[in-house]
């Protein structure tokens, strides 16, 4: 035992080779594989655009049937959405800098922000199926409902991260320590807004 | 039974941190999840190879009624399926676990539980897929479950649902592997062990798990949809809808071809570890080799389409892929050419794990031969769903990935267990391989080009192929002799034999500097790596591992974790709670979508995965 000389543990054990921890390098690697996942919802969407036989079309009047999105609405839900993004900067600055206060407020807000859109989602899909559009009438249907339905779920997790991140606010106070854990969680939700702003546009906007 | 109680002495010394069956269900020890893999994925290999055994005593004459065409549905899709998910990949993950931290000089994978939550999904996604053979409703629509023949239309019960599930499950393990590796190597790597002076293996383990991320949302898109149109009625794979009936194809092979690559790349890699440290050489053309595994993963992206020559893209389409997939042909040429170029003036040593890799080197390179013909549409239309295809893929999966995957077995089982493999017994296991591979799957291409089709539950006496089926049943069962013998050999070596020490092959790579087997926490001092083969340089093995003497097996028993002040995650059982959750919400779904259970395992899920992250990973100091 005497010849082994004791190594300097601790800093062994918080070195990595890039100097970033270890859940700032998944994330980026999470939301490559990510942006796989929503090309292919969103590459099927777009390939079965035009393509349905029966019930209602996206943008047009089609077999006798109103168009199904209503833009104004969602162009609400969308901002709604973007300013979540902005608070949530806000939140992760004021962690940053030890501010308990405001950290609150912010997380809470992007929490918010994000239930409304959820909201907003919910009331769009009732609406859609109150007009004859549900998740079996159709091509359009089928692919609507699961690319923006798993948009949602991605909303809904960040969303239960937010409570998680509240919850240890409440129990224990966050500080600059956090901050990195923050950061991450900033990352997967500004990566969802960009999804969104992506669907938006190919979905909603491009007749 | 008290000679069952009492462990021999030696090996309690050698396996001191593993007190039961506890240990393994609460393990994070990115050795002892590598070992479970190992093991759990050789069961699978052998009840893979028994469906294939079935598959070939069928086949073995014309007109055979050892099973009805019903069963042989279930058992070809399920050989396929075993081998791909739940043998190959599996046996590469056990590589990637106990491998990838030892040879870049960690103490563990960056994420310890999140990597035992992955053997364990694993394990629940391969018993979930396989349970359905105890109903005899296993998957019957191949491993490729080609959409809309896989849709309720056509193929209306329990088993393909057992597929779509099962695969959904068995990718949440790989794709949470993948992130996993990934940062591990990224941000793990030990002082001085720059990208370039990496380990081939872990090399290919880091350009394999791109691949995986990338690659399996693909499947899991199209398997999500196909599992809609199942459960719930979307109409993504309806022609009768105005969907595309190649929907399904091309985004299967946009995953499947790159799945290609995955199943091959981490047995090159393996073989690059093994083919320098018996020529006494250093690999040949060490960047070439990194640069071309990083080319076939990126051109592997851009083939896929070759699998679909013969349903009508046109002329444009099967150009680009034909021309695609010769490319790719060139970077794995490279390393071919490499290896030959690493043993060429080499000292070389012809050990049981050198042999399985001049196997891979041999037999690889037929199959990737074929595969180059398959690459012209003219010819490929003529192979397409024959035999020929079935000979191909045999060459390039049994004769590349799982040669690649024994000579990896045979060469790190002693940095695993102590102890060395018996080499008789390994290379009766070689030679029985070889022979029995080829006359197994060499027969085919004759059979393939004599227009005998895939997927076929027997054949008449007229159509010629009766020879070739002989040859190939007689070859299946010199297989499973030698598989016999290597489970046979594992079993006996691992109780009995003969105890080695850090580095018995005189290996050049870091990991040969550790204790065999390595301590819970790999490295006493994180080794400071000053070149690619540190154990060849004359003062590498002294200056990484001063702390333990070179040679012969330790004596004194290698100091504790505690003892060494060295902080290690705590044991927990929460990976394998969320794992049965998990999979307990997949089982509502499968059984008449039950709401309450699929509600209740997402619940339990949650609050699993909830006091999870809520709890750090190690204890507080």
């Amino acid at each position: 035992m005497a010849t082994i000389a004791l190594p300097d543990s601790h800093a062994d054990h918080h070195y990595t080779a890039t100097g970033q921890t270890h859940t700032k390098i998944a994330i980026w690697a999470f939301i490559g594989s990510e942006c796989f996942f929503f090309a292919s919802l969103i590459s099927t969407y777009l390939i079965y655009k035009g393509r349905s036989v029966s019930g209602p079309c996206p943008h047009t009047v089609c077999r006798g049937l109103h168009p199904i999105l209503n833009i104004p609405v969602t162009s609400a839900s969308t901002f709604v959405l973007l300013m979540s993004s902005l608070s949530m900067v806000l939140a992760h600055s004021a962690v940053v800098r030890g501010d308990r206060k405001y950290s609150r407020i912010w997380l809470a807000t992007t929490a918010l922000l994000g239930t409304t859109f959820l909201g907003f989602q919910a009331y769009e899909f009732t609406s859609f199926v109150h007009e004859g559009l549900k998740i079996t009438t159709n091509l359009f249907g089928s692919t609507f409902f699961t690319l923006t339905g798993f948009h949602g779920a991605h909303v809904t997790a960040g969303v239960l991260w937010l409570v998680t991140m509240l919850f240890v606010d409440m129990k224990r106070g966050l500080g600059p320590r956090d901050a990195i854990n923050v950061d991450v969680m900033a990352l997967y939700w500004h990566f969802v807004d960009v999804i969104w702003v992506a669907i938006f546009t190919l979905v909603y906007l491009i007749q | 039974m008290a000679t069952t109680v009492a462990a021999p002495p030696s090996r309690a010394a050698t396996l001191k941190y593993e007190k039961g069956i506890w240990s393994w269900l609460t393990t994070t020890d990115h050795k002892k999840i590598g070992q479970l893999y190992l093991y759990t994925a050789l069961a699978w290999f052998l009840v893979g190879g028994i469906e294939a055994l079935i598959i070939r005593t069928q086949l073995y004459g014309p007109n055979g009624r050892l099973v009805s065409a019903d069963t042989y549905n279930q058992l070809f899709t399920m050989h396929g399926t075993t081998m791909i998910f739940m043998a190959i990949m599996p046996l590469s993950a056990a590589f990637f676990n106990f491998l990838i931290p030892l040879q870049i000089g960690a103490r563990d994978v960056a994420f310890p539980r999140l990597n035992a939550f992955s053997y364990w999904i694993f394990l629940c996604g391969s018993l979930f897929i396989n349970a359905s053979w105890l109903i005899h409703k296993a998957p019957d629509g191949g491993w490729f479950s080609y959409a809309p023949l896989s849709t309720r239309t056509f193929n209306p019960g329990l088993n393909m649902d057992f597929w779509v599930i099962g695969i959904q499950i068995l990718g949440v393990s790989t794709l949470a592997a993948g992130f996993n590796f990934i940062t591990t190597i990224i941000n793990m790597r030990a002082p001085g062990m720059h990208f370039m002076r990496m380990p081939v293996f872990t090399w290919a383990a880091f350009v394999t798990q791109f691949q995986i991320i990338l690659a399996f949302p693909i499947l899991t898109v199209a398997v999500v949809f196909l599992l809609f149109d199942r459960f719930f009625g979307t109409q993504f794979y309806e022609p009768a809808a105005g969907a595309d009936p190649l929907l399904w194809q091309h985004l299967f092979w946009l995953f499947g071809h790159p799945e290609v690559y995955i199943l091959i790349l981490p047995a090159f890699g393996l073989v690059s570890e093994v083919l320098p440290t018996f020529s006494r050489k250093p690999l040949f053309g060490y960047p070439v080799m990194v640069y071309s595994l990083i080319l076939i993963a990126f051109l592997g992206f851009g083939v896929w389409a070759h699998h679909m020559f013969a349903v009508g893209m046109g002329p444009i389409a099967d150009s680009v892929f034909s021309v695609t997939t010769m490319l790719i042909a060139i970077p794995t040429g490279v390393k071919i050419f490499n290896w030959l170029g690493t043993m060429w003036g080499g000292s070389l040593r012809f050990t049981t794990a050198m042999l399985f890799a001049i196997g891979l080197v041999c037999l690889f390179t037929i199959g990737g031969i074929s595969g180059v013909m398959h690459a012209s549409p003219p010819a490929d239309l003529q192979q397409t769903d024959s035999y020929f295809v079935v000979a191909h893929f045999h060459y390039v999966l049994f004769g590349g990935s799982m040669m690649g995957l024994f000579a990896g077995v045979y060469y790190y089982f002693p940095k695993v267990t102590g102890r060395i493999m018996n080499e008789t017994l390994g290379k009766w296991h070689f030679w029985l391989m070889f022979i029995g591979m080829n006359l197994t799957f060499f027969p085919m291409h004759f059979a393939g080009l004599d227009g005998m089709p895939r997927r076929i539950w027997s054949y008449d006496a007229n159509q010629g192929w009766t020879n070739d089926n002989h040859v190939s049943t007689i070859g299946a069962y010199i297989l499973f002799v030698g598989m016999l013998i290597f489970v046979y050999n594992m079993w006996r070596s691992r109780r009995s034999g003969t105890r080695v020490g850090n580095n018995p092959w005189d290996a050049p790579t870091v990991e040969w500097s550790t204790p065999s087997p390595p301590p819970p926490y790999n490295y006493a001092k994180i080794p400071q790596i000053t070149s690619r083969y540190p154990m060849w340089t004359r003062e590498g093995p002294h200056s990484i591992s001063a702390a333990y003497p070179v040679g012969a097996p330790a004596e004194a028993p290698e100091p504790t974790a505690e003892e060494l002040h060295i902080p290690m995650p705590t044991p927990t059982l929460k990976p394998l709670l969320a794992s049965l959750a998990l999979t307990l919400a997949f089982i509502g779904l499968i059984w008449h979508k039950q709401v309450p259970i699929i509600i209740l395992g997402l619940a339990l899920f949650a609050v699993v995965l909830l006091s999870w992250v809520l709890t750090p990973l190690e204890p507080e100091h």
